[in-house]
């Protein structure tokens, strides 16, 4: 167990490390420098000492130095918390993100735990009552919800909202909370208005996981443990529950981490474009779009390392439950 | 009442398999009776439902099978007042409170996959845990208010002691350390260790019958004589019946004191295990017995018959064994059905042989 | 020479035996009613919107007309007056202020009527690039050369969006095809030989997809093609798009390539092929590959839709094609903001067109699967 632990945080060490190096790529990797171009920016604005400005971020960032070192200074500062700046914004990217981080991780999670409360009881049933009028039923719509990506139905919400219902749905708060400092209200209007965007981010990932949690409940159903725990007088709920399920649930956790959790983070990327949510992805996007590439590097690490985060915890989860891990 | 000592009757009981190519009779005119404390060998090849009637005295037929017919009558016995009522299992709520009593509080069930039928999460304590917590009661003794009566009462178990019963069934299993395999999970276990873990549980709410369905298939001889001496032992000390379904005509001949031959869901013959080892009466049983060179000698596993078992969508018309049968009388067995019909002193068979048409 | 009738005989009844287990999966599929429909939209679209494009759109890609942010005319056959025609026709527009929201917009004005006939003279195109013609599957027939259809409105520089999303289709489609194609060239190359040979190529293989799988893949995308130099002509774009999209896919058809061929290599006919001399080479490209086929095909059809999503969202954001390339993620750009939604919502029909070719490949994918799987009932 505390073998299989280890091995897992080394591996995603060794991950983040090259991820890092991946997203200083990126940094580097659009045609003509940064400092060049925040270099006009200024002289177009006017600005006299332009110049002496930009060497100031040359040498603050060794700009002049070999690649490796570069990606050891950025790395470094990386590990300080110092992340850069946005030239766009002109703010600190660490700044810039800690706005948004908090709210990113908020969304995935709710996307995280809808599709997991509406999946499981839904792919379980539609098992256990395979070939029925209700499995049917759930299997058209989970095929369905296969093929909406979230970003599209965002479209479409919006398209009923506004046109349909005439209001915009747009945002996490109310206007009276937007900028006012965190209190039990704003919690709850939060949470009031964040269950769209992560119920829509949730629809393609709970098509999916009806399907699997359908197939592997199927199959441990016609095991001989479970007839035999049925041999051992337990009501049905119990043999299905506490033995089908509970053995059936183990592979999801890991597609949870591989398969899920990726598109959680992608989709909820677009989602809040579309819905123009305070979250890293349309920061991201914006970053991208303009080459402000300290932003978008960092941003691009970060995704990878919730990504990663995710992973660990979800490794950790299937350690939790499943024996054959922890013993190993 | 003819006989207090009943205690399942399986009277002709039919299961029926609707697969997408027809129907499967998997159980076709079945009758089987066990004693209490008796133990009851059933028969025959690969195939002819032995497994299915088992499942079906459990009321657990799989799906898409179903009980097209037949009565399974099981004389229920009353702990205290020693009362016995009778109860069709095959009118039961499958899901019921009644069934669920039953099963594995009064019969218990060992299947043929040793391997997977532990769940792989739950240790064999738990396993054990769950059981007797539902079927397991302590005696609670209770003085009523004007006499100094005792009446019984019940209460379920607690942790602690079913920890320790988990702990003697193991330790009567014989698994060695039982106090630290109680918590040891599935893939932690030996095949053996498991078949074994298998029968503690089902021993563990000792239950008034087992049904024990090639237990010992996975094992090897010393493994298998040893479970077999467990079994023997808490036969003794509960006088519980068994139902013991195996190919093995050396494990039957030493454990059984009845045998059922069953060939194509039917049973074809059944006698005391000498009569029927040395005086077979049906040609079927006749061929199967051929087929081993020495009667009780251990490991000696069925070898086939000639011919082919029947397709079960087109079943032969008369005596279903008729087209394998080497004294096939034309225009008789090929048209009647033969019944069931005492031949000698308690032992019967369903053979035209021994009827007059 | 008796290896070399070892080796064709097994050759032989290799054939005869994937012979028959295409015809059985073919009949398998045709029983499938939702994968047979599935397929069919395909094809329709496919044929019309890459190959006929051009005849089947009214009007050209690029032909601007005067009336901006039109909203779509209904095909109508009764007037204004009752008056039933047999043909359909459409109501000509007119310019009106629209006080409310305080904009120009375009209404129909029942005075005017244009007929809809089929195969009209129009815009003049070459199809396929070399047959010229000038013939259109439908459109509006009248003197009065401002007479237009425009069955799903117009965009905010007049141009016909029908024709629009039809032109915009081919890009879209053919993205997935291609960069499918390219993810099932490199995953199944390296993932046959990472499964073969073992050794360095695999071990490059397994932690390539591994480090690949790591990152979240739309961010990924997004941050490759953003790097896509903007000087670069829109063709150069649209491969280095496509690249992208195989390059960071190809990982997970790789995988499972491996997987199979490491259980197919030691199945009897392989042993056999190899005991009797047949070269590696030949091993791999008659004996395992085949094998593989029918789960590339699976995995490849329910991956398709994910490529096509990927350009559109990409597109959409403005990191990947750009006009004057037109595709269905180019056409959101424009529709999917809060303004356009609000004055120019007809133009989220890019939307249900993107829709229904993402359900119809999942509908075919999921049929094919069921039909090549070898576990289900035979
Ligand atoms: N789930 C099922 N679906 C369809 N048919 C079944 C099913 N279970 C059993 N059968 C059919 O019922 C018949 C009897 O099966 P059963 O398992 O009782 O055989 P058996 O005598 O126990 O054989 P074995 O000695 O191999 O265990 C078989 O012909 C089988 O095809
Ligand atoms: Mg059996």
């Amino acid at each position: 167990m505390v073998n299989y632990i280890l091995r897992r945080l080394g591996y995603a060490v060794i991950m983040i490390v090259l991820v890092s190096f991946v997203g200083f790529c990126i940094i580097k990797l659009p045609p003509g420098d940064f400092l060049t171009q925040k270099l006009e920016q200024l002289r177009a604005r006017g600005d006299r000492s332009a110049e002496s400005q930009i060497e100031a971020l040359r040498a603050k960032y060794g700009l002049d130095r070999p690649f490796m070192v570069q990606y050891t200074t950025w790395a470094v500062n990386f590990l300080k918390g110092d992340f850069g700046e946005s030239f766009q914004y002109e703010r600190p990217v660490k700044d810039l993100l800690g706005e948004r981080l908090t709210m990113t991780v908020v969304l995935a999670l709710a996307t995280l735990i809808i599709t997991w409360v509406l999946a499981i009881p839904l792919g379980v049933y539609s098992a256990v009552r395979q070939y029925s009028l209700g499995d049917q039923i759930i299997t058209t719509i989970s095929f369905i919800g296969i093929g909406i990506p979230g970003f599209l139905l965002a479209l479409i919400i919006l398209f009923f909202a506004i046109v349909v219902l005439n209001q915009d749905v747009l945002g996490l708060f109310s206007k009276e909370y937007i900028d006012a400092p965190w209190s039990v209200g704003k919690v709850i209007d939060l949470l009031k208005h964040l269950w769209i965007p992560a119920l829509i981010s949730a629809v393609t990932g709970t098509g999916g996981l009806i399907r699997i949690m359908r197939g592997n409940l199927l199959e441990t159903m016609g095991q001989p443990f479970v007839e035999a725990a049925r041999a051992r007088g337990l009501r049905n709920r119990d043999v299905i529950w506490k033995h089908a399920v509970r053995v059936a649930i183990n592979p999801l956790i890991v597609i949870l981490g591989s398969e899920a959790l990726p598109g959680i983070i992608g989709g909820n990327a677009l989602v809040s474009i579309v819905l123009n949510l305070p979250t890293i992805g349309p920061l991201f996007v914006d970053s991208l779009r303009r080459l402000d590439m300290y932003l978008a590097g960092t941003c691009i690490v970060f995704f990878t390392i919730l990504l990663l985060v995710g992973n660990l915890l979800a490794d950790l989860v299937l350690a939790w439950v499943d024996p054959r891990i922890r013993l190993e | 009442m003819e006989d207090g000592n009943k205690f399942i009757e399986v009277r002709d009981l039919h299961v029926e398999f609707d697969v997408r190519a027809g129907i499967i009779k998997a159980v076709d005119g079945m009758w089987l009776e066990i004693n209490r404390g008796q133990t009851v060998g059933v028969i025959g090849e690969s195939g002819c439902g032995k497994s299915v009637t088992a499942r079906a005295i459990m009321n657990m037929v799989p799906k898409p099978g179903k009980i097209s017919g037949g009565e399974i009558l099981y004389h229920r016995k009353n702990k205290d007042t020693g009362e016995v009522t009778t109860i069709d299992i095959t009118k039961l709520d499958p899901d019921g409170e009644v069934i669920r009593q039953i099963r594995g509080g009064e019969i218990g069930m060992i299947f043929q996959e040793p391997m997977s039928s532990l769940t792989p999460v739950y240790t064999a304590g738990t396993h054990i845990y769950e059981a007797v917590s539902l079927h397991r009661l302590v005696p609670v003794k209770k003085v009523g208010d004007q006499m100094v009566e005792t009446i019984m009462t019940y209460r379920k178990v607690t942790k602690q002691e079913a920890r320790e019963i988990a702990i003697d069934m193991l330790r009567r299993v014989g698994i060695p350390k039982p106090d630290q395999r109680v918590d040891s999970y599935p893939h932690q276990l030996s095949g053996g260790q498991r078949q074994r873990v298998m029968i503690a549980i089902a021993l563990s709410c000792e239950p008034e019958m087992l049904i024990a369905d090639e237990p010992t298939t996975a094992l090897d001889v010393s493994i298998e004589a040893q479970i077999l001496d467990v079994m023997r032992e808490l036969q003794h000390s509960v006088n519980m019946a068994i139902m013991f379904i195996t190919h093995n005509l050396g494990v039957i001949a030493e454990m059984a004191e009845e045998i059922v031959v069953m060939y194509m869901g039917k049973q074809v013959e059944r006698a005391k295990v000498v009569d029927l080892f040395y005086d077979p009466k049906h040609p079927y049983t006749q061929a199967l017995l051929r087929s081993i060179p020495k009667i009780g000698k251990r490991g000696e596993r069925l070898a086939t018959i000639e011919g082919m078992v029947p397709d079960p969508f087109h079943l032969p018309t008369g005596c279903v064994f008729h087209p394998r049968c080497p004294m096939f009388m034309p225009g008789k067995c090929d048209r009647i059905v033969p019944t069931n019909k005492e031949v000698a002193s308690n032992h019967w068979a369903s053979c035209l042989l021994y009827e007059e048409v | 020479m008796a290896a070399a009738t070892l080796d064709s005989s097994q050759k032989g009844k290799q054939k005869q035996v994937s012979q028959s287990y295409w015809s059985l999966v073919w009949w398998k599929f045709r029983k499938n009613r939702i994968a047979v429909i599935g397929g069919f939209i395909l094809l329709v679209m496919y044929v019309l919107i890459c190959i006929f494009a051009e005849f089947i759109a009214p009007y050209d890609l690029e032909h601007k007309t005067n009336y901006p942010e039109a909203r779509p005319q209904t095909i109508r056959f009764l007037d204004s007056e009752g008056n039933f025609s047999i043909r359909p026709f459409v109501y000509g527009l007119e310019k009106k202020i629209d006080d409310k929201l305080r904009k120009r917009v375009f209404v129909e004005n029942p005075q005017v009527k244009y007929p809809i006939h089929f195969f009209v003279k129009g815009d003049p195109y070459k199809l396929l690039g070399f047959i010229p013609g000038d013939i259109h599957l439908f459109g509006v027939q009248s003197d009065n050369p401002e007479a237009y259809i425009f069955i799903m409105g117009t965009d905010s520089n007049g141009r016909d969006f029908f024709s629009r999303i039809i032109f915009g289709g081919r890009l879209s489609m053919l993205i997935g095809l291609l960069g499918q194609f390219l993810t099932i060239i490199f995953g199944s190359i390296l993932g046959a030989i990472s499964g073969y040979y073992g050794g360095a190529v695999d071990m490059f293989v397994q932690r390539f997809t591994e480090f690949l799988s790591a990152f979240p893949d739309i961010p990924l995308f997004m941050a490759l093609a953003a790097a896509i130099p903007k000087f670069w002509s829109p063709i150069a774009v649209y491969f280095m798009l496509t690249i992208i999209l195989a390059f960071v896919r190809w990982g997970g058809l790789a995988r499972q390539v491996r997987g199979l061929i490491l259980s197919l290599r030691e199945r009897e006919y392989v042993l056999a092929a190899r005991s009797a001399g047949a070269s590696d080479s030949r091993i791999m490209f008659r004996h395992l590959l085949p094998g593989t086929m029918s789960h590339v095909i699976v995995i490849a059809t329910l991956s398709i839709p994910g490529m096509i999503l990927s350009e559109t969202a990409l597109s959409w954001l403005g990191l990947g094609l750009r006009p004057p390339l037109t595709s269905w993620g180019v056409l959101l750009q424009e529709a999917g903001t809060v303004y356009a939604i609000r004055f120019t919502p007809w133009q989220l029909w890019t939307v249900v067109f993107i829709l229904i070719t993402i359900m119809a490949y999942n509908m075919l994918g999921d049929g094919l699967r069921d039909a090549m799987d070898p576990y289900s009932a035979r």
